[in-house]
């Protein structure tokens, strides 16, 4: 069958699609009334098209992975937020939603990614400073106060203590009249890039691994709808890695996660659906949009080939996207702007599912309002005015394209390779190995801004003298203060001996090989906080050391 | 004899985990010739403090990118203080607001090194700031 022969049975396939949910026009056309078709594709003999590119919503899945893409829907414009008290929170997440955003996701402070209450010694000057502070339902109670979680897909950055959150989320849900099985959304839950490259682990990876297959298998039962993890390559990315080097280790761990997920007993189309992923879009453009085709169709053809997978949807690599924060700089911010949008470009143009674009004030502190909604602007422009979204996979067939999509493929591939032969992600962690790759992958970046071999415009070249910026988000001290008197007020109202029985069930099942989530469930519905659940695993698991390599 | 090299602290107080820029200032301070030790993360002011002394240090550079600096760094300074080893001289580097910076150097913090400095710029600073104790 040639290109054209399959283009139809494709057409067929993508006309029952749009029967039931149409597409946002009848037709897409350009400023000069050409018509966009739906996916391009080439009218002459292209070897390898079908096994290398195929259609969107087919395998290998490189084109995309909806028939559609954003000529039925734009991305998911989702802004991470978060900062403060629950409720300083719940007031930016009501601002972004009447701003037209699509979803949630919530940005956790650091104590409460620790498994630390605010009241904790290593909690001291964290409290509410890089996102919001949660110690216990309560506060997640006043998070989402107001806001229909049947209605709205919530992603949650929370890694070691993902388990406790995601059953305090479940509890505000039923709380509202809405069941679990109702419910959607994304945790990170991605400890292995926690080792590697973003450092909020607790547990050692043997035990963190289980709390997230347990994760895996209670969701498949309970929580349907729920994207049990985010595999992250960002992180990754953020710490200074290639790009080729992000799809690589963000690769490798997905497989570590479908082997111990297999190990634990659970089969493969089972939970393979629900694993989503996390990129990075960094300021090579070109390169950028390769490393998203490259990685769909990686990804499709480990988990058919490596992994047996049968439903289409184990073998869709869908991602969420955020601009690269570390390109961000504190010189001349308005340039943020800039950059992000051409970051943002990449992601649609790779075809991201959804999207965080960065504020341009994030070298310097927390976004203002104003600037997030510049960055929310910069998602809608692309979306509504630019064209972009309207040609599905559109730079698919440039010479350069392909061929950068082909090559990081085959560079990915090969430290897969190494990864394997060192014993898998987790033990290839545990020496340092990527870890050693990333840091001499940044090393270099900043050896080559500070010879001038790489030009970042307003710092090492285009410089001005400039004022200090003013109007900066200031996270208020006070928040530690009266974090700390909430979780006191509340400690005081609870039934102190309900949260003791919950602990010790706990503890015993921490024990044993049970699943965890029933008993989570049940001790954060007690109002046990965070931190004393997390004290239970510190006790029964141990905390992880980390292998500096320097 | 020939002059005792420069020994660094590099530490990473608080909790979070960006340690990109502590790994590099590391790894460059020790292209520069300083020897130098690096904690690793999430490490409390006390943990700094008694690394610093332990190991006999000239001086600690913290990285810190959660917004706690001004309650961490201060307290590294008075800590040091604490234990008569406040000729440990301290500077910091990090997303740490142009405004915090008077408060911390009345802190006690020599020098604070905001996103964009170069490495080579801080290895110099160290150089003309920072005396091997005796």
């Amino acid at each position: 069958m040639n290109i054209q022969e399959r283009k139809e049975k494709w057409r067929a396939v993508v006309a029952k699609n749009i029967a039931r949910s149409p597409e946002r026009m009848e037709k897409f056309l350009t400023t000069s009334s050409i018509e966009m078709e739906r996916c391009f594709t080439p009218g002459f003999e292209y070897p390898g098209y079908e096994e290398q590119l195929g259609f969107p919503g087919e395998y290998p899945y490189t084109r995309g992975v909806q028939p559609t893409m954003y000529r039925g829907r734009f991305w998911t414009m989702r802004q991470y937020a978060g900062f403060g008290t629950a409720k300083e929170s719940n007031e930016r997440y009501k601002y972004l939603l009447s701003a037209g955003q699509t979803g949630l996701s919530i940005a956790f402070d650091l104590p409460t990614q620790m498994g630390y209450d605010s009241d904790a010694g290593m909690s001291l000057g964290e409290v509410g400073k890089v996102g919001v502070a949660i110690d216990s339902l309560a506060d997640m109670e006043v998070l989402f106060d107001g806001i229909p979680l049947d209605k709205v897909s919530t992603s949650m950055t929370i890694n070691s203590t993902a388990a406790v959150l995601l059953c305090m989320y479940i509890a505000v849900a039923e709380k509202q009249g809405v069941s679990a099985d109702k419910i959607s959304g994304t945790i990170q839950n991605d400890i292995l890039k926690e080792y590697m490259a973003r450092g909020t682990y607790i547990y050692p990876p043997k035990e963190s691994m289980r709390i997230i297959t347990d994760i895996f298998a209670y969701c498949k039962d309970n929580v349907p709808k729920w994207n049990t993890i985010s595999i992250s390559g960002y992180h990754i990315r953020e710490a200074g890695s290639s790009a080729v080097q992000e799809v690589a280790f963000t690769l490798a761990d997905g497989i570590a996660y479908v082997d111990a997920a297999i190990k634990a007993g659970l089969e493969v189309d089972e939970f393979a659906p629900r694993l989503a992923f996390f990129f990075n879009a960094h300021n090579n453009l070109f390169e950028e949009v390769a490393k998203f085709r490259a990685a769909r169709r990686i990804w499709a053809k480990i988990m058919k080939e490596r992994f047996g997978a049968k439903d289409p949807k184990s073998l869709m690599l869908r991602f969420h996207t955020q601009t690269a924060g570390c390109t961000l700089t504190a010189q001349q911010p308005d340039n943020n702007i800039t950059r992000v949008t051409i970051q943002a470009l990449a992601a649609v143009l790779g075809g991201t599912q959804s999207l965080h674009t960065n504020s341009r004030d994030e070298a310097l502190a927390l976004p203002t309002e104003d600037s997030v909604r510049i960055a929310l602007r910069t998602q809608q422009v692309i979306a509504y005015e630019s064209g972009a979204a309207d040609s599905i996979d559109p730079l698919a067939g440039s010479f350069l394209v392909e061929s950068l999509t082909d090559q990081i493929e085959k560079e990915a591939l090969e430290y897969i390779e190494k990864i394997d032969t060192l014993g898998g992600a987790v033990e290839a962690i545990s020496r340092g190995f990527q870890q050693k790759e990333i840091q001499d992958s940044a090393y270099a970046y900043q050896k080559a801004i500070e010879k001038e071999t790489l030009i970042i415009v307003g710092v090492n070249k285009f410089t001005v003298k400039e004022p200090p910026p003013t109007g900066l988000l200031r996270v208020k001290e006070a928040v530690e203060i009266s974090q700390k008197a909430s979780l006191a007020a509340m400690k005081g109202g609870r039934d102190e001996a309900a949260v003791k029985a919950a602990l010790v069930t706990l503890e015993a099942a921490a024990k044993s090989t049970d699943n965890l989530m029933p008993s989570i469930l049940v001790a954060v519905k007690a109002y046990a906080t965070l931190g004393e659940i997390a004290d239970v695993f510190r006790d029964v698991f141990g905390k992880h050391i980390e292998t500096v390599v320097l | 004899m020939a002059e005792r090299m420069i020994r660094i602290l590099v530490g990473k107080p608080g909790l979070d985990g960006h340690d990109r820029g502590a790994k590099i200032i590391a790894r460059a301070f020790r292209d520069a010739g300083f020897e130098v030790i690096y904690t690793g993360l999430h490490q409390t002011p006390d943990q700094i403090v008694a690394a610093a002394i332990q190991e006999d240090v000239d001086c600690i550079g913290l990285s810190i990118l959660s917004g706690a600096h001004n309650t961490l760094l201060p307290r590294v300074c008075q800590l040091l203080k604490e234990k008569s080893a406040e000729d440990i001289k301290v500077f910091g580097g990090g997303v740490i607001p142009e405004d915090d910076i008077p408060g911390l150097k009345a802190a006690g913090i020599a020098e604070i090194f905001t996103p964009g400095t170069s490495t080579a710029d801080i290895s110099g600073w160290v150089r003309d700031n920072i005396q091997p104790r005796a």
